[in-house]
């Protein structure tokens, strides 16, 4: 290691830095070396898994594209427009952010829940309601997740610069060809980063779903409540399935760190 | 206005707290601004194109540009960095404002290769703004902004940031581009030679105010504010309504207070000495602060270095004195 010529670390840094790394490694280093791999396949085997799985997968992913499709117009809005409460709005935005996701959910049934102020209404109208459907599972993902989406692109939109939109309208383009042809293609690292991060929030939810959603095998239930209740009877179980999960996440950030991101070819 | 396809620009317009400004501009000419850093230069251009709130009128043609969006206003803007959209190749760039008035893809791309053609970078049509020079950049920006056939055309420092030999290189194309160009053109600048050798008419900007309009030889002759002194090179002395212009060769340097009318005898001390063409430029400080020029033997015999105080003399005969308020006969 080459001399810093800036001095040497202090000790009182570096030790912080040295425990943070072993408080988020250690567990998931003992999860894998504990990890029955048989087992792993055993476990993919069962339908229950399977039909778990896939539905956490593509939950997670409708409810990103959801997220960006109304995130990204919010996020523009945020970042580009000037208007009273604009700081007020930032803020409510993201209180799902800070909520505790069972709260999200009991907030989710109070509103869109069979008996609920918009769900009762809604049910009535086209004998539909979102509790312990799939859709309630979409709905509880976009729920927690998008802030993250709208927070993240916000901050993309920030740093791209609204010169380039000053140039674009000098050149005569409108405001809506100067968001597709100059806003969203400049802030697409950070655009993509934000997907990511809210897929990552979504197959990761719990509280909100459980609480909104129910935990109904092969409809409403994703992989982190069907491990939560597997590990109620088979520990074993719920650890090969927690792998299954920790490969999907890693394999997806890998993927999209290398092709969207940018990062590590720099 | 002959041409009426062209349109000649009537500005009268403030931007609160920053600048005021009031001029005319007929078709075809080259019109540029002069002034120090922070005199509102391009708050002027942004207020014209429109980015920047202002009130008062702008006028091109027939058109109340005040009451118009930026994006109909027809106004083409260099900007100071260019703002090259870094995602889109150069013909691209070029070919966006075409395609954002409605010209199909294919004719903007042509237009847009035409335009890189003219500006001498038709090879580099494939590249990406990161993958440019400075002047290459800026001749794409330069092309980007005609190629919309602007009614107007805003270059805010155009060679700004770029080497001495690539500026002049540019200077003497941007030249045969504008006389090509027959809308009015506003040049941002704090080069006087930019000014001297691009512009038809000069307008001096300072503090926010227009201090001085005329062409650029009444600009250099006869400078209305410290500042285009320092820019061509001569010595301004306000004296009440009045400014007594004189050249830096024209002062005598000497150690000992010189005999003379006090109006022309100055004390003060040397603040830098470097080399300008054969002699040796001194800025000496006082009140006022002058330039004077000497010949590097008596810079020796004399000592002339930073610190040393000294007396600055001129002959009345070599000092022009003219009329700070009207202005210069046009």
């Amino acid at each position: 290691m080459s001399r810093d010529p800036l001095g040497r670390a202090p000790a009182l840094i570096l030790v912080p830095a040295g425990l943070a790394v072993v408080v988020l490694l250690v567990p998931l280093v003992v999860m894998v070396g504990s990890t029955d791999l048989g087992g792993l396949v055993d476990q993919l085997r069962t339908e229950t898994a399977r039909n778990a799985l896939w539905l956490s997968v593509s939950t997670s992913t409708a409810a990103m594209l959801v997220a960006l499709v109304l995130g990204l117009p919010l996020a523009w809005v945020l970042a580009r427009l000037e208007f009273r409460g604009r700081g007020l709005l930032r803020a409510l935005v993201t209180v799902p952010m800070v909520l505790p996701p069972v709260v999200a959910g009991v907030a989710l049934r109070t509103a869109m829940g069979r008996n609920g102020a918009i769900g009762e209404p809604l049910l009535e109208a086209t004998g539909f309601a979102f509790p312990y459907t799939v859709w309630g599972v979409v709905l509880a993902h976009v729920f927690v997740a998008m802030p993250f989406v709208v927070i993240s692109i916000e901050g993309a939109l920030r740093s791209a610069g609204s010169q380039y939109d000053a140039a674009a309208t000098t050149l005569g383009a409108s405001r809506w060809t100067t968001f597709r042809r100059v806003t969203v293609p400049l802030a697409l690292p950070g655009i993509a980063a934000g997907m990511v991060l809210g897929w990552a929030r979504s197959l990761g939810e719990f509280g909100a779903t459980i609480t909104f959603a129910g935990n109904y095998p092969g409809r409403t239930q994703t992989m982190p409540t069907l491990i939560y209740v597997t590990r109620q009877a088979d520990t074993d179980a719920a650890l090969a399935l927690s792998m299954v999960m920790l490969l999907v996440s890693v394999a997806v950030l890998f993927v999209l760190r290398e092709r969207w991101l940018g990062v590590g070819t720099t | 206005m002959t041409d009426p396809g062209r349109a000649g620009l009537e500005v009268d317009l403030t931007v609160p707290g920053r600048v005021t400004v009031a001029l005319t501009a007929r078709p075809g000419e080259v019109l540029a601004v002069i002034g120090p850093n922070g005199a509102g230069k391009s708050t002027l251009l942004a207020a014209i194109a429109g980015l920047v709130p202002a009130e008062g009128t702008v006028r091109l043609g027939g058109r109340d540009l005040g009451r118009l969006p930026v994006r109909e206003r027809h106004v083409g803007v260099v900007f100071q960095d260019r703002h090259l959209f870094p995602h889109l190749s150069a013909l691209e760039n070029v070919a966006f404002g075409p395609r954002s008035q409605g010209v199909p893809r294919a004719r903007a791309r042509a237009e847009a290769r035409e335009w890189l053609n003219r500006l001498g970078i038709g090879d580099l049509a494939d590249r990406r703004p990161r993958e440019l020079s400075g002047g290459q950049a800026q001749r794409v920006a330069i092309a980007r902004a005609l190629a919309q056939r602007p009614d107007a055309l805003l270059l805010d420092e155009p060679f700004a940031g770029l080497d001495v030999g690539v500026a002049a290189t540019l200077r003497i194309e941007l030249t045969r581009h504008l006389a090509a160009y027959d809308g009015v053109t506003l040049l941002v600048t704090h080069d006087a030679i930019d000014a001297l050798t691009l512009a038809d008419r000069v307008l001096v900007v300072d503090d926010g105010r227009v201090a001085q309009v005329g062409t650029p030889a009444e600009v250099a002759a006869r400078p209305r504010t410290e500042h285009v002194a320092r820019l061509v090179g001569l010595n301004v002395i306000r004296d009440g309504d009045t400014l007594r212009c004189f050249s830096p060769g024209a002062v005598t340097v000497s150690l000992a207070r010189p005999e003379g009318s006090a109006r022309n005898v100055w004390p003060g001390r040397v603040l830098s000495a470097a080399p300008h063409g054969d002699a040796i430029r001194l800025l000496v400080s006082g009140d006022p602060e002058l330039i004077a020029d000497v010949t590097p033997a008596a810079t020796r015999e004399l000592g002339l270095e930073p610190g040393r105080e000294v007396w600055l003399s001129v002959k009345e005969t070599a000092v022009d004195t003219y009329s700070a308020t009207t202005s210069a006969a046009r």
